[in-house]
């Protein structure tokens, strides 16, 4: 047989044709299945939706509980026949409910990666490597230049500044589902007891994260009126709140980014961030290597990112590699990744 | 180096003043001696080594990654020394992570065959920060986030001195300056050398378009007008040391001492005081363009030939220092007259006095503005940059104070070009398509009209227009030529880009025949068919007038 008889891109996104189902399809389909919650590999509107309990919740809050007629929850590590098609859901690390998803039929396995990472990450779960003949991975970071440092180093970074500078608040740019509540753990365990503030639009997921047991410490919305006296603060909200109004009332406002694209100056600079955190939840350059390497996989489909660079370092070792050029993915996460 | 590079890369990130005098003096506190001194001179531009050249760094990332994967990393990041710094393979702990103050002697004791081990050895110890910092310096090419000033400034703030009072000592200090540390933390005596020819920070002007009507809110009698010279703005001064001799220094509008670079000019400096001017390039008596004034700078040998073929001059504007007075206090009109008695007396071919433009009302000033040639400025008219309005009450007041002096420069000609290539730009917009070949029309030899290439622009448009533009070309692509992407420009479909640029000359290395000076894009015309843009016969038109 050959890997695309069980799996291949279609316009609506990967398709496995022996199960009839989707994986993270750009369009309603009867049959998704979701890696993970971020929007742009979670839209509404499927028939039936099997994902993590977490993906589900999240795709609830995000959504509406009718974001699906069936919602299908799986565990990881639980086995569902379809068709004769094996699937299994597996911790990828990347936020809250993120799960790799594997294909078994006919001795082939295929494993389709979702956004993933391998940095530790307490509200997120630990990446587990899934021996497979096709490996199907993201490459967000498919570029050498892209080595995350160890995050409790960018939190120090952030800390640091607030010790340097008391007076002023501190707003943190960061993508609303994962990079939020990843920063706040991060805080909390590099000893920051003082109550961190959310923007509005953050409020829902981080409720839900707390909801599942993860602590996050005191976390305080931003109420309006206060924004004046909150210097010294550190306050976590949306990319794109940095640059608008609302930002204006904090007192003389140190605008901090969270994202691994901090990484590059030029890209920091062109966003005018004043303090670039290299904090992401993807995975780096090197785990993207390593990560293939451990899979043992014959054969690796790059999906978005910076394909060029991860298929020809497949080929330099000797692994047979293609992009998919899958339209759609990394848009909505985008600069904050 | 790591602690310093952390710093230097937050000040690159910071827009205010007042927030990078704090991270410098914080990091000033916590550093100890000598590595502090070492980073002060790296922050005022004190360290002199050998530089590096690119290439050698290109062997040894070379030796280390794959080339291919390089090119990819190169042409995203668009830096050599940050894709370098990025991609280094780490040895964490391979060696010991080397001071500022190691650096620097070591680079000033390594010869040309064993510079490539050093530097290896240090980027292997270092973090990205850390390489990308050594990477800059070693190339000369570090670009400080704050000037020599502040960064005296942020000593300063250690304990209580002024400023000011370390100006006065700066230039006989050297690094890693001990004596200066201990003066400023109050535990060391005032280091006792006394600059004979010190610098003064300059007065700065603010747009005069910026003053609210003020046409109305003015009165041209309060006011002098002299032409704003498109040179380098210097400071000549003159003094003599304590025993005695002649100390003649040139120094860049930042308190640089750019002496070396232009002995000719030093030799002229043959007076006690401190001028205020511009520096320019002038052959037989008339000033040259910027372009000819640029290939005097940033020269690393300065040869005989140099000095014959690019002979500089200063224009003075000011006199702040006379016969070691400081005349600072007194009016523009008082210090007028002091100037004008030096620049007579020292009768210097080098340095002469720049002119005050007569006008008796704003309309006679605008009609100035628009037609210098015809004013006074003469067949010198094409290096005015504008017009200079000073207080005749005005005292010399360090800084950019608002109210006594205006800066009105000529309006740009502009013309409306087509979009014909775009390639991706460098630094700040690295990853944009922000580098523009633009074409006006002109009839081709088959008698049908094309467009022809005139110049090129990255700049001008605001962060938002820049990602249209970038968009609209990576939609509208029809050929590649390596970086560079040709864009659709036919006579209905295509970009007009309004064009302003500051000058015009004949060059016979464009297709054209024409080159622009500090062309950059004024406007984006998505409303205008290219087939209504301008035609190359237009700049010839205006090339003629002048």
């Amino acid at each position: 047989m050959r890997p695309e008889d069980l799996i291949c891109p279609t316009p609506q996104g990967l398709y496995c044709p022996p199960a009839d189902v989707y994986i993270d399809p750009m369009r309603p389909v009867p049959r998704a299945l979701i890696t993970h919650g971020h929007s742009d590999h979670a839209r509404a509107g499927h028939g039936a939706v099997m994902a993590t309990e977490e993906t589900l919740g999240i795709m609830a809050v995000r959504y509406g509980d009718d974001f699906t007629e069936s919602r299908q929850p799986t565990a990881f590590g639980e086995h569902v026949s379809i068709n004769g098609v094996e699937i299994s859901f597996h911790p990828a690390g990347h936020v809250l409910g993120s799960a790799q998803i594997c294909f078994s039929w006919q001795g082939f396995r295929a494993v389709v990666s979702g956004d993933y990472k391998r940095l530790p990450d307490r509200t997120a779960g630990t990446f587990e490597p899934i021996r497979c003949n096709l490996f199907i991975s993201e490459a967000t970071f498919g570029l050498p230049v892209f080595r995350h440092p160890p995050s409790e180093n960018e939190v120090a970074k952030l800390l640091d500044s607030v010790a340097l500078f008391p007076e002023r608040a501190h707003l943190v740019g960061a993508y609303p589902l994962g990079k939020a509540q990843r920063l706040m753990a991060l805080m909390r365990d590099a000893g920051y007891d003082k109550p961190i503030y959310m923007h509005g639009a953050i409020a829902r997921l981080t409720e839900f994260y707390q909801s599942r047991g993860i602590d996050l410490g005191e976390i305080r919305p931003v109420i309006l009126d206060e924004r004046k006296s909150l210097g010294g603060a550190i306050v976590i909200c949306p990319p794109s709140a940095v640059q608008e109004a609302w930002s204006r009332k904090f007192p003389d406002p140190v605008t901090a980014f969270a994202s691994g694209w901090m990484r590059v100056r030029a890209r920091a600079k062109q966003k005018g961030v004043e303090l670039p955190l290299v904090v992401s939840d993807h995975a780096d350059w090197d785990d993207l290597g390593r990560t293939i390497r451990e899979t043992g996989a014959e054969e690796v489909w790059v999906t978005h990112g910076a394909e060029e660079a991860l298929v020809h370092w497949c080929e330099t070792e000797g692994i047979r590699a293609r992009p998919l050029r899958l339209i759609g993915y990394g848009d909505e996460e985008g600069e904050a990744a | 180096m790591n602690r310093f590079a952390a710093l230097i890369d937050r000040l690159g990130y910071e827009p205010r003043r007042n927030a990078k005098l704090r991270l410098m003096t914080d990091y000033f506190r916590d550093t100890p001696d000598p590595e502090r001194g070492f980073a002060l001179a790296a922050l005022t531009g004190a360290l002199s080594f050998r530089h590096a050249k690119p290439g050698l760094i290109k062997g040894l990332i070379g030796e280390r990654t794959d080339p291919v994967l390089f090119a990819l990393s190169y042409d995203y990041v668009g830096d050599l020394a940050e894709t370098v710094a990025l991609m280094w393979p780490a040895r964490t702990g391979a060696n010991e992570i080397p001071h500022l103050s190691d650096i620097v002697a070591g680079l000033n004791e390594s010869t040309k065959a064993d510079l490539p081990r050093r530097l290896a050895s240090w980027l292997d110890a270092l973090d990205e920060t850390g390489r990308w910092a050594l990477l800059k310096l070693i190339t000369g090419a570090m670009r400080i986030g704050a000037s020599a000033r502040l960064a005296k400034t942020a000593v300063a703030r250690l304990g209580t001195l002024e400023p000011d009072e370390i100006e006065l000592v700066w230039h006989g200090l050297a690094p890693p300056y001990l004596d200066l540390f201990a003066w400023a933390e109050g535990t060391g005596p005032k280091p006792d050398t006394v600059n004979p020819a010190p610098f003064h920070p300059p007065m700065l002007s603010h747009p005069l378009e910026d003053v609210g009507n003020w046409r109305e809110t003015l009165d041209p009698a309060d006011f002098s007008a002299e032409w704003k010279w498109d040179g380098i703005r210097v400071q000549a001064v003159g003094g003599n040391d304590s025993q005695g001799r002649r100390v003649a220094r040139l120094y860049s509008r930042t308190g640089e001492d750019i002496s070396a670079a232009f002995p000719d000019v030093v030799d002229a400096i043959q007076f006690e005081g401190a001028v205020d001017g511009e520096l320019l390039i002038l052959r037989e008596g008339r000033v040259q363009s910027f372009n000819v004034l640029q290939q005097r700078l940033n020269r690393k040998a300065i040869t005989a030939k140099l000095l014959t073929e690019y002979p500089a001059h200063i224009r003075a504007y000011d006199l702040l220092v006379d016969h070691g007075e400081d005349i600072r206090g007194l009016t523009f009109v008082e210090r007028r007259v002091r100037l004008e008695a030096l620049v007579a007396k020292l009768d210097h071919e080098r340095i002469d006095l720049s002119a005050v433009v007569p006008f008796a009302d704003w309309d006679q000033l605008t009609a100035a503005r628009a037609t210098p040639a015809s004013a006074g400025a003469g067949e010198d008219a094409d290096a005015v940059e504008g017009i200079m309005l000073k207080r005749r009450d005005s005292t010399y007041v360090p800084g950019r104070p608002k109210g006594p002096w205006f800066k009105w420069k000529r309006d740009a000609y502009t013309v409306d070009a087509v979009m014909m290539y775009a390639q991706r730009g460098h630094g700040k917009r690295s990853s944009f398509y922000s580098d523009y070949t633009f074409g006006l029309w002109r009839q081709g030899d088959d008698g049908n009209d094309e467009l022809v290439p005139v110049g090129k622009a990255y700049s001008g448009i605001t962060d938002e227009e820049l990602a249209d533009l970038d968009r609209f070309v990576r939609k509208n692509t029809t050929n590649r030529f390596g970086p560079v992407r040709e864009v659709v420009h036919a006579r209905d479909t295509g970009v007009v880009l309004e064009i302003a640029f500051e000058g015009l000359n004949r060059s016979t290395r464009h297709r054209s025949g024409v080159a622009m000076r500090f062309p950059r894009i004024h406007r984006i015309r998505w409303d205008k068919p290219p087939r209504e843009a301008d035609r190359l016969e237009h700049l010839e038109a205006l090339l003629a007038s002048r």
